[in-house]
This record gives structure tokens, C-alpha cells and sequence, in this order.
């Protein structure tokens, strides 16, 4: 984000007079509600607010947010909004994007996006199938999804969208569910980051992949299946009887029971968002084994793309003046006069 | 041909006594050729006389030495009249080893002269010439004259005193050749051994060692006259091609990758915009990457994208957010910008698109010119996506075509192609600097304002063009994209009488760009001539030449010459319709012909080269004979 004049506005005026044309039950609206809410809090300016989007239902988004949005083409929102932020680096980026525009067909924008540390944030709508072409099996489907072009079940392993981003240079990683309570807090924090702030949300495609993440994003159930990751905080979950230590001779993560509260005595770790290799055990860490891994995940900002090539070109103009005709007129030239050439 | 104003190039020595003079440099690509042709390029252009070259280089950085496909050639014709092509035939050949001999000499004009490094033509490399016999010896060049020089030895004994090694020194050969050809042609070693200084500022024994073997060079040409050595037949000629009559005022030479960056820089200037230059690594286009990323103080933001959608894509994101956005490439970097060309036709953003054409397709010849990339350029999308068109026929003209696709983007907001092609990107020529202040300006507004009722970001002016309106600007948010736009409001819409209208209405807006460009004019001879030779692009220089000749030769011959490939000139129709025959010489199999007999019902007839070569004055001569009969 950028450092700019906090704007009064309600959710009301981020809202569109366009007709939302997803799927009754989709995700897709719980996660627009989200960013409708959160954006008077955060005090940003609809008039200086880019939403920018690719090819998918997901990417349907910016015609319902009341901010200046464009809906690009497929897997290139990333390429896109590159050249919005350094053309006019004031702006505030919103990419969004789903698994197979972000991770298929664009898998290349978004990884070089990450590694360049755009300041903006990526929205990554995983429903772990292609909705809008109709239910085909996607690049996050888990092994043996059927579908229309797998009718025997795919065979190819799925991507991890957050150890993708991480892997590509990612310095803010996040996780969130679309009817989450605790999306808009990801969103702030997402806000917050400056630099590619790379955010996953599970997004339940109700027509092609029904409650998909069910085993984890289930309310009821919600107490053992997630690990809410709060900076400073102790990863526990199951109300406190369980965490996440490392094991020192494995170098691996374990789940541990919390006996009697006494995280410390189990050697529960305290969540560092900065520390990097932690976050990449946290990206890997398979859902069954251990709860899902929610909330902001990794969070150390580093200098922007667009803020080092405005340096350098600022740097590199200086005490240059932008003489056209100096331009022209470099390098050897010659007179021609009535005399003949000369030097 | 930029400054002569004499127009004819004929064969050497005309009754008028003016000249011209074609030498063409081949060597190893590890020998200097392009700097050895660069330089005395230079030389020449100082001297006053007109001039075009043709560089023509190997797709392999280092092919492995002494091999016929690691050969680099370097032509340049040059004269005391106006000169328009490369030349058809040298008249010196200067080749350095057997490879370059080999791969060169035919087109040497019978009688010419050749000169060749017989220190290079021992067995080895008369093997990798796949010679079976040495052709200095067996009485094969006879139809030529030969000069046979140990430049390798006459090198080493140069640079001897700087106690270089042996490669080393061996790789001042070039400026030995270099100074030889200075004497051959009465040129100033000192520019040369000013630049020559400048470039090994830090490394002042090797500019002393390449300063003494341009000199040796010199010197032997001198010597060698009075001794009048007979050298194996051949005899060193020694005179001076008089300056050719040129316009006042300044000039400089000036390729056409660097006219088409100094050309973008003046057009967002004309427009006041910034610039956003998206690119990504491709032959022969790579140049104007290189040059625009040194002009940071013009605000210009150059970025080297991950691949060739993200270059296109990221200029559009540029537009956008109101910069001039500019993307370039060649062929197959275009075939993968397609898409987005869509979305910046769709969206109604000014962009320039460059291709710097080459042989094709796919990889094709990646270093050799053609013009096959007319039916990319004006067809290849999907969907009606119509795009404005423009050619660059030399380098001088790129940079005014550069301009005119800036003006043509920002003033009907929609995408441009600038189609140049391997040729004129690397050829140099002699440019006027023109003035800037008389360059016209078309500064850009965009809209600001809240309108009264609801805001329209696909309303219109009378050109149809919708208004330019940057994310940032309080109160106007809009949502823009790919999917068909509602007429005015710019919603998503897919009614069926909606697309019809938009449709029409993104064909009438290009096909409106007509209105503001000229008409077509006949660059030689009359409306009505027997015969009209039509061509587009780099071809211009021997079409002309060729026309010139014919009608000096009392032939009813005409030259038109299209510059602006889509939307044509309003009054070309009819023009074509005038003439009894029509042909188009093209390096392609027949494009620009195809899109005439469309649009006109002409007889457009073609005639086509593929070969990665320009045409010959020749060869359209030929045609033209041909098509007369």
C-alpha cells in the first residue's frame, strides 16, 4: 500500500450498480463483502483504487468494487498491473486472480511479480477447479479430481499456491477462507505490507467443487482443523491443547498436546512473521498431519520494484536536462554548407 | 539516401562524371566486420558522400572460425549522387579468409576488384571453405581482379612494437583493412583514430596498437602504388569520390533502430506523455530496448518483461495509468502479443507496437530481413480487430513514422504497428537532424472533469475516440476490459445488436484515420503510366532506382510507394485504377499485392524474394522488362 490521506468512506460507496453475476452460493460473494468492509477501514480512496483482474468467475471482481478496475486477460493481470504501478506509482493495486490464471496460464507474471516485490496485493481465489470453462480440473486439484477432461480421475500432483509464492521471492504470505470472519484482518494486514502481498483464499465453487476444503474450513469442526497464525502468539489450536513445535532432530514440524496450557514446557513455537524458514515449513505443512495454516503466514517487507526504478530514474536523469535536440544532434555529426561537409 | 538531391544511381561513371563506389567488408564474425563497415561508414559520411549500407551477420554470436555460415559481411555504397540501395554487385570485395571469399565473391561485378588475407589461406581453412584447391593460386578469380596481401603478417609486424600477444594482435587486422580502404578512397584517418581512443580509453596499448595498424594499413596502400606491384594482377586504385550535393544543415548517420527510439522519444514529447517502453530480448528488435533504456531523463520508463506478453501486457497497464505505452518485437514475439493486442483494441488505449521484421516463420532467419509480417500486422487477431498500420522505408523515415504512429495512438486511441524489418534496423545512412521546434505537436488531454449526468468512458468525439481517463482522477471511476462494451456506458454487454455497433464502430474509427494522413503520393513518373511498380517498407530504394532507370530509358513507368499500410490513403483506389499494369515487389510471397486486389479489384501482379537479401535494382528492373512486354 501507500502512504496516502485516509479517506472517510462506508461500504456503501465501494459497492457498484452493476448486477453480481456469480453462481448463487459462490464464494466469490462472502470474499467481495470482505473487501467491501474492509476498505473504509483501511481509509483508502475509491478514486485512487485499481482492481485489476485476469480471466476467471474470480476475475469477474472488478466491475462490483466502485474504484477504477480493469478486467485484463487471462494470467496477465500481474504483467498489467506492473506497468499501472510504474506509470504512476501513487496508485493502490489490487490484483485479483484464481488458481488457474494465476498459477497456469499466468504461473509465469505471478512468479516474476513476487520476485520483483511490486507493491500491490494479490488476491488468489483457490477453488481448486476451473469454474468458468465449465469444471475442469485445475493446477491446485488434488490428485485423482474427476472432471470433464479427467473423467478417470486426474494424475498430475496439485501446486501449493503458498509455497509457489514463497519459493518465487514472496515477502508477505497469507491464507484465508471466503466466509471466514478473519479474512478482513488478512486484508488489513495484506494492506498494510509494502510489496507483493500475496494472500490465499480457499474459495468454495458451490456448482463444480462443492465443499472442497470442508475438512478444514467447516465450522464445527474449526477448532481442530485450523492454526490461526497471530505474530508474537504461541501456534496453538484445539482450544489450546494442541501446537506446533519443531523437532530438533528431524528438523521437522510435529504436532504436540498442550498439557494444562503449559505451551512453553511443550516447546510450542512462538510465531515470528519474519522468520522465512519457519514460513516455508509453514507452506509445506499437508493438511491431516496438521491443521491448516490461517492468517498472515510470512510478513517482512523489502524495497519495491516501482520504488527502485523511480530511484533510478530519478538517479540516472539527474543533472541531465531532457534536451530533445541535444538527442538528435549526439555523436559525430557534419555541417553542410555551401563550402561542402565538414566536422 | 537522405542528402543527395540528385536522384539517379546509375551504374559507375555516368556522363555527368558522378560516381558511386560499392565495397562490401567479409570476414570471420569474430573479425570486426560491422566495426570495420561502421567506421568507414563514418569516413564516408564525412567526406561528404551519400550512402546506404547493408550489414549481414550470422544468427551465431561465434560460429566456430574459418566456417562459411560464420561469415560477416558489410556493404557499403556510397557516391557523389543520391544513393538509395546498398548497391546490386561490389566493386571491391575485401575478404579475410577463404570462408568470406567463398561466400561473397559471386556477387562481386565482373572486374572488380577483390582483395584477400592470403596469411588465412593455408590448408585448414581452404578445407573449411571446403575449397579443394586455393582459389589465390588456381586461376579460378580470373574473371576478377585480385590482390593477395598477407594483412595477417603485415598486421603482426604493425603491432609488434606493443608486444601484444599473438591473438591480440592478430585482431588488429581490421583497422590494417580499414586503413588501406581509408587510402584506397583519399579519407581522414583522424577521426577514426579519435574514436579509436575514446573506445580503449582504458586500455591505451591497444588503442596505439590498432592506432599503428590503421596506419600501416595507410601507409601501404601509398607505398604500394609507387612501387606499382603487380600483387597477383590486381592494382590498388586510389581516388576520391566527390561529395555528393546534399542540403544544408546538420547531419549524422543514423540506424534505423536508432531513429525509430529517437522517433518514440520526440512523439510522447509532441504528445506530452510520459513513456512506458515494455520489452523483452528478441533479433533484430533488442536494439531499441538498448537505446531507449539510456534516455531515462526524457521520462521514459523501460522494463524488460518476463516474456513478450508481459512487455505488451505492462505497456497497456502503462496506458492505462496514462503514460505512452510502447511494446517491440519481432514476428514471433508479435505472434505471442496477439491477445493482448485485442484487449488494447478492446479497450480503446494507445499503444505502438514495433516489428522489426524478420525471415520467418517461427524462428525462421533471425539476422536476415523480410517483409513477411504484413498479414500479422494487418489481419493477425482474433476477432474483427481492426489496428492502424504504418512502414518505415528507410532509416530517416522510421523516425517520422515513429512519430506518426505516436500521433495516430494518442488521437484515436488505439493501438499502432510500426512495421520496420531487419534491414533498415541495422542499416545506416546519413540523416538530416531536423529541427525540432518544427516538428508539430499533438499534446494529449484527458478527461478530468465530472460530467453532469452519468459518466460515459466509451462516449465520442467526431474521430470516435473514446476519452482518456487515468485511475487517480477523483470521482471518475470506471471499470474498463476484454469483454464487449456497452455502447456510451462501457458495461459489460452482450447483446447482439450492442456488438454489431461496436464492431462497426471499431472499424469506422480506424478506417477514419484515413482522414488524417496524406494522400498518396507517386514518388516517380505519372497517373496513368502503362505501368506502376507499387512497393511498401525497405524495399523503396531499389523500386525507385529501378523506376529512375526505366524512365530514363523512355519507359512509361510509375512508383508509388505506400507508407501507410492500414488504413490506406483515401485516393489510392483510384490512382491504382489509372495505371494499365500493376506490380508489387515484395520480400514475401505476396502480401501487400493480396490486400490490394481486395480492396481495389486490381490486377496487382507480385513479385516476390525470399531470400533474406534485399532486392537488386536488377532484379526489379527484370520486372519491370518483364511486365512491360
Amino acid at each position: 500500500m501507500n502512504e496516502m490521506t485516509k479517506i472517510t468512506t462506508t461500504m456503501k460507496d465501494w459497492e457498484t450498480d452493476q448486477e453480481v453475476r456469480w453462481c448463487p452460493g459462490c464464494g466469490d460473494y462472502a470474499i467481495l463483502k470482505a473487501v467491501q468492509r474492509t476498505m473504509p477501514d483501511l481509509g483508502a480512496d475509491p478514486s485512487n483504487t485499481v482492481f485489476i483482474s485476469g480471466i476467471g468467475c474470480s476475475s469477474r471482481f472488478p466491475y462490483y468494487m466502485e474504484t477504477y478496475g480493469f478486467h485484463t486477460i487471462h494470467g496477465r493481470a500481474p504483467a498489467i498491473a506492473t506497468g499501472v504501478k510504474l506509470a504512476n506509482p501513487e496508485l493502490d493495486v489490487w490484483i485479483i486472480t484464481g488458481d488457474g490464471d494465476a498459477l497456469s496460464i499466468g504461473g509465469n507474471h505471478t512468479m516474476h511479480l513476487l520476485r520483483r516485490n511490486l507493491d500491490c496485493q494479490l488476491m488468489l481465489f483457490n477453488n481448486e477447479i476451473y469454474g468458468l470453462t465449465k469444471g475442469q480440473y485445475s493446477p491446485t486439484s488434488r490428485q485423482g479430481t474427476h472432471s470433464p477432461s479427467t473423467p478417470y480421475g486426474s494424475v498430475d500432483r496439485p501446486a501449493s499456491p503458498c509455497a509457489f509464492a514463497l519459493g518465487a521471492g514472496a515477502r508477505f504470505v497469507a491464507r484465508g477462507i471466503d466466509i471466514h470472519k478473519g479474512l478482513p484482518d488478512v486484508l488489513k494486514a495484506a494492506h498494510a505490507h509494502k510489496g507483493t502481498s500475496f494472500i490465499e483464499i480457499f474459495q468454495n465453487c458451490i456448482v463444480y467443487n462443492k465443499d472442497v476444503f470442508e475438512e478444514f474450513a467447516a465450522k464445527k469442526t474449526a477448532d481442530d482443523t485450523q492454526l490461526h497464525l497471530v505474530d508474537g502468539e504461541p501456534m496453538l489450536f484445539s482450544k489450546g491443547a494442541k501446537g506446533i513445535i519443531l523437532n530438533h532432530k528431524t528438523l521437522q514440524l510435529e504436532v504436540v498436546d498442550v498439557v494444562d496450557g503449559d505451551w512453553e514446557a511443550a516447546g510450542v513455537i512462538v510465531h515470528d512473521v519474519t522468520n522465512r524458514s519457519v514460513a516455508h515449513m509453514l507452506v509445506e505443512m499437508q493438511f491431516g498431519a496438521f491443521p491448516m495454516a490461517l492468517g498472515v503466514l510470512y510478513d517482512d517487507p523489502r524495497p519495491t520494484f516501482e520504488a527502485a526504478v523511480v530511484a533510478q530514474n530519478i538517479a540516472s536523469s539527474a543533472g541531465k536536462k531532457p534536451d530533445l535536440q541535444g538527442l538528435l544532434n549526439k555523436g559525430q555529426t557534419w555541417t553542410v554548407s555551401e563550402d561542402g561537409p565538414e566536422l | 539516401m537522405a542528402t543527395a538531391l540528385k536522384q539517379e544511381e546509375p551504374n559507375n561513371p555516368s556522363p555527368d562524371g558522378a560516381e558511386n563506389v560499392v565495397v562490401r567488408f567479409a570476414g570471420d564474425s569474430g573479425d570486426g566486420m560491422q566495426l570495420t563497415g561502421g567506421q568507414f561508414t563514418l569516413s564516408t559520411a564525412l567526406a561528404g558522400n551519400d550512402l546506404a549500407t547493408f550489414p549481414d551477420f550470422p544468427a551465431e554470436i561465434r560460429a566456430p572460425q574459418g566456417t562459411l555460415f560464420g561469415v560477416s559481411a558489410f556493404q557499403i555504397n556510397f557516391g557523389s549522387r543520391a544513393i538509395e540501395t546498398a548497391g546490386d554487385e561490389p566493386d571491391v570485395l575485401i575478404a579475410m579468409n577463404p570462408a568470406a571469399l567463398k561466400t561473397n565473391v559471386q556477387s562481386v561485378r565482373p572486374g572488380g576488384l577483390v582483395i584477400a588475407d592470403e596469411g588465412e589461406f593455408g590448408k585448414r581453412n581452404l578445407d573449411k571453405a571446403h575449397y579443394d584447391s586455393n582459389p589465390l593460386e588456381d586461376g579460378s578469380l580470373a574473371k576478377w581482379q585480385l590482390l593477395k596481401l598477407n594483412i595477417s603478417q603485415l598486421t603482426l609486424d604493425a603491432v609488434k612494437p606493443f608486444g601484444l600477444g599473438n591473438k591480440e594482435a592478430l585482431r588488429c587486422k581490421n583497422m590494417w583493412t580499414l586503413g588501406l580502404a581509408l587510402w584506397m578512397f583519399e579519407r581522414d584517418r583522424e577521426p577514426i583514430v579519435q574514436w579509436l581512443n575514446s573506445k580503449f580509453a582504458k586500455l591505451p596499448d591497444i588503442a596505439a596498437a590498432n592506432i599503428a595498424a590503421l596506419n600501416a594499413g595507410h601507409a601501404y596502400g601509398e607505398t604500394a602504388e609507387i612501387s606499382g606491384d603487380g600483387l597477383g594482377g590486381g592494382h590498388l586504385q586510389h581516388h576520391k569520390v566527390a561529395a555528393a550535393p546534399a542540403e544544408a544543415g546538420t547531419y549524422r548517420t543514423v540506424t534505423g533502430a536508432e531513429s525509430i527510439s529517437l522517433g518514440l522519444v520526440a512523439g510522447a514529447r509532441l504528445a506530452g506523455l510520459p513513456m512506458f517502453f515494455g520489452g523483452y530480448p528478441i533479433t533484430p528488435a533488442s536494439a531499441i530496448l538498448h537505446h531507449l533504456s539510456r534516455l531515462k531523463e526524457f521520462g521514459v520508463t523501460t522494463f524488460q518483461a518476463e516474456d513478450e506478453i508481459a512487455a505488451i501486457t505492462a505497456a497497456i497497464g502503462a496506458s492505462y495509468a496514462g503514460s505512452l505505452g510502447i511494446t517491440s518485437s519481432s514476428g514471433p514475439g508479435i505472434a505471442l502479443k496477439g491477445e493482448a493486442m485485442g484487449l488494447a483494441i478492446m479497450t480503446e488505449l494507445p499503444l505502438v507496437i514495433v516489428n522489426s521484421q524478420r525471415g520467418g516463420p517461427s524462428t525462421g532467419l533471425p539476422t536476415k530481413t523480410e517483409q513477411s509480417d504484413l498479414y500479422q500486422a494487418v489481419y493477425g487477431r482474433n476477432g474483427d480487430a481492426p489496428m492502424p498500420v504504418i512502414a518505415a522505408r528507410s532509416p530517416e523515415d522510421a523516425f517520422y513514422c515513429a512519430i506518426e504512429a505516436v500521433r495516430i495512438a494518442v488521437q484515436y486511441m488505439t493501438p499502432v504497428m510500426l512495421l520496420t524489418d531487419g534491414y533498415i534496423a541495422n542499416a545506416a545512412e546519413p540523416w538530416k537532424i531536423p529541427d525540432v521546434d518544427t516538428l508539430e505537436r499533438f499534446p494529449v488531454s484527458f478527461m478530468t472533469d465530472k460530467p453532469d449526468g452519468p459518466l460515459l468512458p466509451y462516449s465520442r468525439d467526431e474521430k470516435l475516440k473514446r476519452p482518456w481517463i487515468k485511475p487517480g482522477t477523483p470521482g471518475l471511476m470506471h471499470r474498463i476490459g476484454g469483454i464487449e462494451k456497452g455502447v456510451d456506458t462501457g458495461h459489460i454487454e452482450y447483446g447482439p445488436a450492442n456488438h454489431q455497433t461496436m464492431t462497426e464502430i471499431r472499424r469506422d474509427k480506424v478506417l477514419g484515420v484515413a482522414e488524417s494522413i496524406a494522400d498518396q503520393d507517386i514518388a516517380l513518373g505519372k497517373a496513368g503510366a502503362k505501368l506502376c511498380v507499387v512497393g511498401w517498407g525497405s524495399t523503396f530504394g531499389p523500386i525507385h532506382q529501378a523506376v529512375l532507370r526505366s524512365n530514363r530509358a523512355g519507359k512509361d513507368v510509375a512508383h508509388i510507394h505506400i507508407r501507410n499500410i492500414w488504413p490506406l490513403p483515401k485516393n489510392l483506389g483510384e490512382l491504382l485504377k489509372s495505371f494499365d499494369r500493376i506490380i508489387v515487389p515484395e520480400m514475401n510471397t505476396g502480401q501487400l499485392k493480396t490486400i490490394l486486389r481486395d480492396q481495389y479489384l486490381v490486377d496487382a501482379k507480385p513479385v516476390n524474394k525470399v531470400s533474406g537479401q534485399p532486392f537488386t535494382i536488377t532484379e526489379i528492373m527484370a520486372a519491370i522488362e518483364e511486365n512491360l512486354s
